[in-house]
């Protein structure tokens, strides 16, 4: 495919709000994990909370889509000027040549979940100024960054899990590609609420302690909330050296199980595959991988046998969920970004929270951050149901001395 | 929309159709009500499961259910095999039953919720057992666009169609909503349950229908001139799709609007095969 220019990006988490906090805390392997103090859970769990959140107000115009999803989205949009740079876009392109394609799998259930213990005790009916459209319908968050942005071009949402925000890019590359339209903000934001920590306490899939991926004594993941952004644009020039782009996608079913990944990890195999042939590039051409490495017994097991199969055990790799929890449908775009700023530092993130790897995964997993020069980066997201994802960011650059060209 | 040197035509001709909706009982019964008949007003009849394995038969709800018999009677109209085929999912909500459910387990005492209803609560659902049932492990979107889902889903099956090399030409499409309970039932009315399945292909062949060619307008979406099918169309947002359908159960060109969101629709020109 014809790469496509990542020409802004942002991200928002535990580890701090933008590009500058984010690129800190993973240079100095600072968690942002912290003991449960969500609301009034009362769960033993780790969880990567955005404080900033709280304080987050949204434009008075629009205060129907007043939810902590949306606040975290208003939050992560006003970061590293990313707004600001889609307005410029939509000025150079005309509002209605940008798309809006967004990934969330639980957008504002927590304002549905406050409203079910506020229901009139005779008719039952939820509390007035409780608007579904708002805060809980999963285009919420895209019809809210749609009237922030002032956009009008195509615009959905990807509710997919935890692959909803990393299958956002192929949406948008496809559309890009086929000339429906010349750029499209891309992302995921997804916060916390009841329904994931309990639902995952009833999995019995949360860990007790900060969740520590491909270690041979992992207990499970630490929930996490993220808004991260991309402004995909197509360009008339060539992208400037140093710029990232997005060089491939790949995607697939694993037709296996709802809640369990297939064993081997063959879905999982598939979409790297169809990522790498769509960028053109072989497996020996990935300098680092980003797992999805959630820490579940299961997650990293199936991932660590695909990766193996399909790199052997020579890639780097390393999941950063240790850092930011597991931002669930907001994980694919806050990965990619981490998986783009990997590329511009050249840093390869150690696995925070790991401490001995699990001897029957068999792939390099990263316990120390390391430098080295990165051109081609893939980033994996998974999720229930089966569903797949893969991306590949490849850094625009001359020619290393006895290295593969980046892109051209 | 401004021109574009650059712009691929989105085209694709239709293999297979499905429909389920208040009196549009399957696609070869609802042709004649839409072609001039005009509906009698009985409940969306889901047809009853012949695939999954038993233990996840008794696990999904009607949501599921209407996607998998949707995505069925497509894939039989076009005598397709679904587990041969890349899918587009679109609805507006998943699955109101279960999110009911699980909000009432979190604002009672114990907040127990069942570990079945955490993982069928995914907006994927229905994509996911699909894949179980079908065998299906190619690519599956899910898409989501409020009372704009159904175009928006027949818009990214385009745009799949249109993207070299990857769908090996054929793709299934799959929309369907189904009413929340209450309360939020009040909050998102919906009339009844409505589910639309096409098989789209980006070359004619054997089993080619009509074709479709499809622009973003920002004309407003195409009504029905019956009212009882107006009333369909507006009670259920898979069912904006109906004008579609219309144009296909009569037989001839036609060009009709459907929603994406309030500044945006999508137009689809439809000839014959």
């Amino acid at each position: 495919m014809k790469p496509v220019p990542l020409t802004h990006f942002t991200a928002t988490s535990c580890i701090g709000s933008g590009l500058a906090a984010t690129r800190a805390a993973l240079l100095a392997g600072a968690s942002g994990l912290r003991p449960c103090d969500f609301e009034d859970a009362e769960l033993s769990t780790w969880i990567g909370r955005v404080a900033a959140v709280d304080a987050v107000e949204l434009p008075p115009a629009l205060s129907r889509f007043d939810c902590r999803n949306n606040r975290l989205a208003q939050l992560g949009l006003q970061q590293d000027g990313f707004a600001d740079a889609v307005r410029a876009a939509a000025d150079r392109h005309g509002p209605a040549r940008v798309a809006v394609i967004l990934g969330t799998s639980t957008s504002g259930i927590l304002t549905t979940e406050q409203a079910y213990r506020r229901r009139d005790p005779a008719s039952g009916a939820l509390p007035p100024g409780f608007d579904y459209r708002g805060s809980h319908n999963v285009n919420s968050v895209v019809e809210f960054v749609r009237a922030v942005c002032d956009l009008s071009g195509p615009a959905l949402a990807v509710s997919s899990a935890c692959s909803s925000s990393a299958k956002v890019f192929a949406t948008a590359a496809r559309m890009i590609a086929a000339g429906l339209v010349d750029a499209a903000v891309v992302g995921g934001v997804d916060s916390l609420c009841l329904t994931t920590l309990y639902g995952f306490n009833s999995l019995e899939l949360l860990s007790p302690e900060p969740c520590r991926p491909f270690d041979a004594a992992r207990r499970g993941i630490s929930i996490g909330e993220a808004a991260a952004f991309a402004l995909l644009q197509r360009l008339p020039e060539r992208p400037a050296d140093g710029s990232v782009v997005l060089a491939g996608y790949g995607e697939s079913s694993d037709a296996h199980h709802m809640s369990a990944p297939h064993p081997q990890g063959l879905g999982a195999r598939l979409a790297m595959s169809a990522a790498l042939a769509r960028a053109g590039l072989g497996a020996a051409q990935i300098d680092y991988i980003n797992l999805h490495g959630t820490a579940t017994p299961s997650n990293d097991a199936a991932e660590g046998a695909a990766v193996r199969e399909l790199f052997g055990d020579r890639t780097p790799a390393s999941s950063t969920k240790g850092y930011t929890g597991h931002a669930l449908g907001a994980a694919g775009a806050l990965e990619a970004v981490i998986s783009a700023i990997a590329l511009q530092q050249n840093l390869m993130p150690g696995s925070a929270g790991t401490r001995a790897v699990d001897p029957s995964i068999g792939i390099d997993i990263l316990l120390e951050g390391r430098s080295r020069p990165l051109h081609h980066v893939l980033t994996n997201s998974f999720g229930f149901g089966g569903t797949n994802a893969s991306l590949i960011l490849s850094k625009v650059g001359p020619l290393p001395v006895g290295g593969q060209r980046a892109i051209p | 929309m401004s021109e574009d040197r650059d712009r691929v035509p989105l085209t694709a001709w239709i293999d297979g159709i499905a429909l389920y909706g208040p009196g549009l009982a399957g696609w070869p019964a609802a042709r004649h009500a839409l072609a001039g008949d005009g509906v009698v007003a009985t409940p969306t009849a889901i047809p009853k499961l012949a695939v999954l394995p038993p233990a996840e038969r008794r696990r999904v709800g009607t949501v599921v259910r209407l996607a998998l018999a949707t995505g069925l009677a497509a894939c039989e109209s076009a005598s397709a095999d679904p587990a041969e085929l890349p899918s587009v999912f679109a609805s507006s909500g998943g699955d109101g039953s279960n999110c009911h459910a699980i909000c009432e387990a979190l604002a009672s005492g114990d907040r127990l919720i069942s570990p079945i209803r955490f993982h069928n609560s995914v907006n994927n659902a229905a994509s996911g057992y699909w894949g179980i049932a079908t065998g299906a492990m190619a690519p599956s979107a899910i898409v989501s666009a409020y009372d704009g889902s159904f175009a928006a889903g027949l818009l990214e099956a385009l745009v799949q169609l249109a993207t070299p090399a990857e769908t090996a030409g054929r793709l299934l499409l799959v929309a369907y909503d189904v009413p929340y309970p209450q309360p939020l039932q009040s909050t998102r009315p919906m009339d009844d349950a409505c589910g639309i399945g096409l098989v789209l292909h980006d070359r004619a062949g054997a089993h080619s229908i009509a074709r479709i060619t499809v622009d973003s307008t920002t004309e407003a979406p195409t009504t029905m001139d019956d009212p009882q099918l107006e009333g369909i169309r507006i009670g259920n947002p898979i069912a904006r799709g109906l004008p579609l359908l219309a144009a296909l159960a009569a037989g001839e060109s036609r060009r009709v609007v459907l929603p994406i969101h309030e500044q945006l629709g999508l137009a689809v020109t439809l000839a014959g095969p």
